[in-house]
């Protein structure tokens, strides 16, 4: 499971069976300072996420499973939606303060 | 399964039924050496884990169905599971060559 934010909605009227009535979201991955880490996608939602909410979801086949019919082509589902990071790490802790700009942070510089 | 360093928790209210009362931690991905790679990921707990463990995470549903005492078709919507805690990892060990 990954955060993420909800960026937008997204509206597809001919889908796949199984998917009618599934909410579908755009979703920017983030880290734990709020920093995307890759591109958007779309996740179905199964907690009623609203715009610029933090959230988290899960991918691969355990996303189908989120749902109430589960044999569906569906790879990203999100699963919560998130109060509080209670974090200690540093990029986690810029997070808790919502810095951006992290010393020492970045992909691969956390420590 | 992944090596990982536990940073964080995360409260969520509004969440799929699975996660009630389940334990969500932040991780971030670790070398052998304790350096992180920069991936970051959330798991549920089931290891007893606290803030600073290194911990084994299984990110695969059908293991992480199994940790919840369900069968294969169960409906599980759940792939990170922190399922032991790392004591320490030796690269290089046993003779093999480190990277």
């Amino acid at each position: 499971m990954r955060l993420g934010r909800v960026i937008g909605t997204c509206v597809a009227s001919r889908k796949s069976d199984g998917l009618d009535g599934v909410r579908l979201l755009l979703v920017e991955p983030l880290d734990s300072a709020r920093r995307p880490t890759g591109d958007p996608f779309v996740a179905a939602d199964t907690v009623s996420a609203g715009p610029n909410e933090l959230v988290y979801w899960v991918g691969a086949r355990e996303a189908a499973l989120a749902l109430e019919t589960h044999f569906v082509p569906i790879d990203a589902a999100i699963v919560g939606i998130i109060d509080e990071i209670d974090a200690a790490g540093p990029r986690a802790r810029a997070f808790v303060r919502g810095r951006d700009d992290v010393p020492g942070g970045g992909a691969h510089g956390a420590r | 399964m992944k090596l990982a360093r536990v940073t964080g928790s995360v409260v969520a209210t509004a969440k799929h039924p699975a996660f009630d009362g389940q334990t969500l931690l932040l991780c971030e991905v670790i070398a052998p050496d304790g350096i992180a790679t920069g991936e970051e990921f959330l798991a549920v707990d089931r290891a007893k884990a606290g803030v600073g463990d290194h911990v084994l995470v299984n990110q695969e549903g059908n293991g992480a169905r199994q940790v919840f005492g369900l069968k294969p078709t169960d409906k599980l919507p759940i792939r990170s599971v922190i399922v032991g805690i790392v004591d320490h990892a030796d690269e290089g060990a046993l003779g093999a060559t480190p990277r």
